[in-house]
């Protein structure tokens, strides 16, 4: 295809990409370095019988002139990343110095805001993607070794969990383990504790989300396995089953070989998806006991005081970590690319 | 198929049966157990006493006199307005599906045609695109939107959906077309046809299964997105999701959180005949990216 015609095909795409995307990625790494005005003060002299007195008022005039002509507000260098909110680095070398030990100064680094939403993102990150990777695995064996003419609706029923919108998913979810719930009644009853509540428990709450991670990813993970198997040589099947392997020697040297490089695909997709985790925290909220990277944007961005500042700079190192996590993808599309 | 079944021997044929009746469970018993519980009062759904009492319905029977009651769903549609937010969600998903094939189907053709490099640049950039989290971008849209007012519009949000759909439609559309061989419309542009009316006449014809497939995908990200809606529109324009939310807040003090649960079987039921009439488009979809990669 010429140069021209290509221009013009890809021209609205690209427009699009190009304000929505790429331009807000720019305004927020511009935001993050920039803090709102202070109140212009100006000091009023007001005389009556007693005499006179200064006081001090805000200058509503100075303080819109000086939005309008600098809308985004000071420039603050890199002020906002080292604060409280964000990377305290000022918090983080006081407990460095007063904490007795590593325990300790874990518990204290979990009190700050931007690390609590990062080791959960991280830990719901890790945790899932494998067991996404080894429900999917389990799942599409079985689904394939049963009978054709149930398949159908075994995919039917298996899809649900994935297409559901994930707020919705996650309520449905959160609604069951409800201390009042099918669930959590249950749970009561195994445990023996009448008051036993997944949401007033740090560690059960944690437990819960990812529950739910895997609940909502392993049908995705599924799914690819599945559509590889259908493409398993039965030649090489047969072949290892007259040298005398049995069916878990089949998986192990036929089947798990062949869907490899599946697993690169859906483990490199699921980390990148992972790491955005939010709407069950929203649905469970669960704020209290977790928090995710999404989230904390979104805290700051609702609410009555919008911290616009505060969200840029959450959302320029949630970028970077986006970036960390998509390295291996982009190497191995390159790689792909240059050796068709 | 049928030698290898008998082969199998009594503990692998259990052991399958055990792990898909329990898969089975776990991805449909949450679906028909909300569906169920959508029909009782709080106090059933909710039980304090006996979880049975949401199968029975004791209290729904006490309360409204019925086994089931659909005053939830009634609360939900006609007093919270429901039906507004499910226009929205309506008007969202077909403006956003549209323009985004159209954009879509453009772009992929032109990527999937094009020998120059630069078109894989193009492609890799999509792709870091496709990787950002939506509420990161959402923070980048607000100061603008609100300086410029355009906030809280239904327009705007239709855009941004569009345009966070963009990389993934590009995707997904440049793989199908470098199925259909190059020949089709190079004959035809050999008889005299532009590049562009290769496209209209040769193109288009063939191009409804995968335009269907990337399709079905661009309404999933529209109906099921919530970060970039509940920021972006204003109350009088929110959509499905961001609505559902807001019943958590406010309703769930007022104790009627019947009205979260009728509406999020609303929102559940057009996903669920999407799979059912779909299926087979939504796995090749699914698939198309893994297995030839």
């Amino acid at each position: 295809m010429k140069h021209k015609p290509f221009f013009w095909f890809v021209f609205p795409s690209a427009l699009a990409m190009l304000l929505f995307i790429f331009f807000p990625i720019v305004s927020v790494i511009v935001q993050s370095v920039h803090v709102e005005h202070e109140q212009v003060i100006k000091i009023v002299e007001t005389c009556d019988l007693f005499g006179c007195k200064e006081s001090t008022t805000v200058d509503h005039d100075a303080n819109a002139a000086l939005r309008s002509e600098r809308p985004l507000g000071q420039f603050s260098g890199l002020k906002i990343y080292a604060d409280r909110n964000h990377l305290a680095i000022d918090d983080l070398g006081g407990n460095w110095t007063s904490s007795k030990s590593w325990r300790d100064f874990g518990t204290q680094i979990l009190n700050l805001p931007f690390y609590k939403a990062i080791t959960f993102t991280l830990v719901f990150t890790f945790v899932v993607t494998p067991l996404v990777i080894i429900f999917g695995f389990v799942v599409a064996v079985s689904v394939n070794s049963a009978v054709k003419k149930i398949r159908g609706p075994l995919i039917f029923f298996s899809l649900l969990p994935m297409m559901i919108t994930p707020l919705v998913g996650a309520l449905i979810l959160f609604w069951m383990v409800d201390a009042r719930g099918i669930v959590g009644s249950t749970l009561q009853y195994l445990a023996g504790d009448p008051d036993l509540s997944v949401k007033a428990s740090t560690p059960l709450t944690w437990v819960m989300l990812m529950v739910y991670g895997v609940w909502h990813a392993a049908p995705f993970a599924f799914i690819v396995y599945y559509a590889g198997l259908q493409s398993v040589s039965q030649d090489t099947l047969e072949a290892a089953r007259v040298d005398g392997a049995n069916r878990w020697l089949q998986i192990r040297h036929v089947i798990i070989p062949h869907l490899l490089p599946l697993t690169t695909f859906i483990a490199l997709m699921q980390l990148m998806d992972n790491f955005r985790v939010f709407e069950p925290i929203v649905s469970f909220s669960a704020e209290a006991h977790a928090t995710s990277l999404s989230w904390a944007i979104y805290n700051d961005l609702g609410g009555e005081t919008r911290q616009l500042s505060s969200a840029a700079a959450t959302s320029v190192l949630t970028i970077i970590g986006v970036a960390i996590l998509l390295s291996p993808v982009l190497v191995r599309t390159w790689r792909e690319y240059d050796r068709k | 198929m049928s030698s290898k079944a008998q082969r199998q021997p009594a503990t692998v044929t259990c052991l399958v049966v055990a792990i898909l009746a329990i898969w089975m469970i776990l991805a449909a018993f949450p679906f028909l157990w909300t569906l169920w519980g959508s029909f009782k009062v709080e106090g059933d759904f909710f039980s304090k006493a006996n979880w049975a009492n949401a199968l029975t319905g004791r209290l729904t029977l006490i309360e409204t006199g019925g086994p089931f009651t659909s005053d939830g769903y009634y609360g939900a549609w006609v007093q919270e307005e429901f039906w507004r937010a499910a226009l929205n969600s309506t008007i969202v998903c077909f403006f956003v599906v549209t323009i985004s094939l159209t954009l879509g189907t453009l772009g992929g053709y032109a990527l999937a045609r094009s020998t120059y490099r630069y078109a894989f640049w193009f492609l890799l950039a999509a792709l870091i695109f496709r990787a950002m989290p939506p509420i990161t971008l959402v923070s980048g849209y607000l100061p603008v939107f609100f300086q410029w007012n355009l906030w809280g519009h239904t327009a705007t949000t239709v855009i941004v959906l569009v345009a966070i759909n963009q990389p993934f439609t590009l995707w997904m559309l440049h793989s199908f077309f470098k199925n259909i061989p190059a020949e089709l419309d190079e004959s035809a542009m050999v008889d005299g046809c532009t590049r562009f009316q290769a496209f209209r006449n040769v193109i288009i014809p063939v191009m409804w299964p995968g335009v269907i497939t990337t399709g079905l995908f661009s309404f999933l990200l529209a109906y099921n997105d919530f970060a970039v809606t509940t920021m972006l529109l204003s109350k009088e324009n929110q959509t499905m999701i961001p609505k559902v939310a807001s019943f958590l807040g406010t309703t769930q003090t007022k104790g009627n959180v019947m009205f979260a649960v009728s509406s999020v079987v609303s929102v559940t039921a057009p996903l669920f005949l999407m799979v059912l009439f779909f299926q087979r488009q939504i796995v090749s979809g699914l698939t198309a990216g893994a297995v030839k990669g």
